[in-house]
């Protein structure tokens, strides 16, 4: 343009202003340009967003995202502490298995129980073994049975609890049949059909947890895709001259999503810190506030774990896809609604 | 350069505003197309824009026939050619400068490569003291010549006017008329529709005359 402007400028009769610098050598001119520019450097400002602000529904689409990555991260934090859960349970109950010894007429009790101890005592992976003692077993009854129960006059059958120091190497179905053939009366109990039954509940509930999740995050997808459908409508003008001076349809869009990915930041970040907020409050009340009712029953399901760092992690990860997801989604709304355009 | 033949333009199912429309725009030519208010001034210089497509006819621009060129060639394409309209269609948040350098910003460029380009261009068309002021702040005048400045900022080998001096005192329009007519000089074809016949008779150039959606050519 140089040229042009330059031998246009002596002939065309331009505004004031520019009189005084009509007819300067141009390698003259360049050097005061570059020395004006320094001078007036301070005069320009970062480049203004070619999308004004104003025009995308900033707070009210932030909010939304807010209260969704809220929900998010809330979600992600329950399943975290069922997962917690569910695998302490099931750490527990391997750990240990029962031999249930019934009563048979004619055999002594007492040498039964013995008997059982020696056996698992004898097998391989067995850290110890004890009978539960009358005491124990009356407790155990006694929700069902009431105070003050002699266990000679009923037929109860006695529990020998067996911990195990190898989960894994112990030979439990050895013991199982040892005890079948030796102990007259006597089962073991290896607690599988309670593993199975709290690893399909915990499973279920991950599972929900993670259909809520998608759920969530559809209807924050959603509410992004009505609002830079709205912001294009309400920049229709600013769009026109994008196309008007050349742009492609990806700088289009790139101006819109980097809008929505500051939105996404702020909404995500909004929610994830309340989150936060949310789970470190819930883990000091159960801190705080131990031997109520509530609490109790709460600590005697999920354990004393309550939300551990994944929890955290999975909320700033939350943040992060929040971000990201609404920043590619308005992108894509964006592209769509140009190819629609023409 | 441009080359219409046969053009036909309808709007949705009413009757045709442009009729068998045949025109070609030479490479460095000077022209004006004129006609009264609502012969289709503004409907031709929208299809030489690629803004519209015809209801029947071709359309060549640069070698190509404009019917085939799928839609991601047309930023490409739309960068070559310069427009200006009546109604300035400058971004009201945006400075003078930052608005002229808009088909620039758009490519990509660092603004750092461009910046001395875009106000020298400013100083050219009398807005050196005006780049970093908003629209709203601008004359009518010095809105036209902002327009104009960024339809020429990316050196567009054609430049389309669409009643560029309709909103300018005479004497304003005398010295736009020049400007264009020294951008002509330069090498880029110019097309300037307007109905003012005052500005017609001060450049000899060849006027393209459009009548009820038909057109004659006057060389």
């Amino acid at each position: 343009m140089t040229d042009a402007e330059d031998s246009a400028r002596e002939e065309t009769a331009a505004p004031e202003p520019e009189k005084k610098d009509a007819g300067s050598a141009p390698k003259r001119r360049g050097a005061r340009e570059r020395l004006k520019k320094k001078k007036r450097a301070p005069e320009f400002r970062d480049a203004a967003p070619i999308v004004p602000p104003a025009t995308v529904a900033g707070n009210a689409l932030a909010i939304v995202i807010a209260i969704m990555s809220f929900l998010a991260c809330l979600t992600v934090g329950a399943v975290t502490v069922v997962h917690d859960a569910s695998r302490d349970w099931q750490g527990d109950i391997a750990r240990e298995v029962t031999v249930q010894i019934r009563p048979v007429d004619g055999v002594d009790m007492t040498s039964q129980i013995e008997k059982a101890i020696a056996i698992a005592e004898g097998t391989p992976g067995i850290a110890t073994a004890h009978a539960l003692s009358d005491k124990e077993t009356k407790a155990l009854l006694e929700p069902w049975l009431g105070a003050g129960l002699d266990l000679d006059a009923l037929p109860v059958p006695r529990l020998v609890r067996v911990e195990l120091n190898d989960p894994v190497g112990a030979d439990i179905p050895g013991l199982k049949k040892a005890i079948a053939d030796n102990v007259p009366g006597g089962s073991l109990d290896d607690h599988s059909a309670w593993t199975r039954q709290l690893t399909a509940m915990a499973q279920t509930m991950v599972v929900g947890g993670f259909i809520i999740l998608g759920l969530v995050l559809t209807a924050m997808v959603l509410s992004v895709v009505f609002a830079t459908r709205a912001a294009m409508a309400g920049n229709r003008d600013v769009i026109e001259v994008l196309h008007l001076v050349g742009a492609e349809d990806g700088f289009i869009a790139g101006e819109f999503q980097r809008h929505f990915l500051l939105l996404g930041l702020k909404g995500g970040a909004a929610g994830g810190a309340a989150a936060i907020v949310a789970f470190a409050a819930m883990t000091l009340l159960r801190r705080q506030a131990p031997g109520t009712a509530a609490f109790d029953q709460l600590e005697a399901l999920l354990g004393q774990t309550g939300i551990g760092a994944l929890g955290y992690v999975a909320a700033l990860g939350i943040v992060f896809v929040v971000a990201v997801l609404t920043a590619l989604t308005s992108r894509l709304a964006v592209r769509r609604t140009l190819a629609a355009m023409e | 350069m441009i080359r219409f033949e046969n053009v036909g333009l309808r709007y949705g199912m009413g009757a045709e505003v442009l009729r068998d429309v045949t025109f070609h725009i030479a490479p460095k030519s000077l022209q004006f197309l004129t006609g009264p208010s609502g012969a289709g001034k503004t409907s031709l210089i929208r299809l030489m824009f690629l803004a519209l497509r015809p209801t029947r006819g071709l359309i060549t621009m640069f070698g190509r026939d404009t019917a085939r060129i799928p839609k991601s060639d047309l930023p490409a394409l739309r960068r070559r050619i310069g427009v200006v309209f009546q109604d300035f269609r400058l971004l009201e948040h945006l400075t003078t400068y930052e608005n002229v350098a808009l088909p620039l910003r758009v490519t990509g460029v660092d603004e750092a490569k461009y910046r001395s380009d875009v106000v020298e261009l400013l100083k050219w068309v009398g807005l050196g003291d005006r780049m970093h002021v908003l629209p709203p702040v601008l004359s009518g005048g010095e809105k036209q010549r902002a327009a104009i400045a960024r339809a020429l900022i990316a050196q567009p080998e054609i430049l389309l006017a669409d009643e560029p001096t309709g909103n300018v005192d005479p004497p304003l329009a005398r010295r736009l008329l020049r400007l264009f007519t020294e951008l002509n000089k330069l090498g880029t074809s110019v097309v300037i529709a307007t109905h003012d016949i005052n500005l017609m008779n001060q450049v000899d150039a060849r006027r393209i005359v459009l009548h009820d959606g038909r057109l004659d050519i006057y060389d």
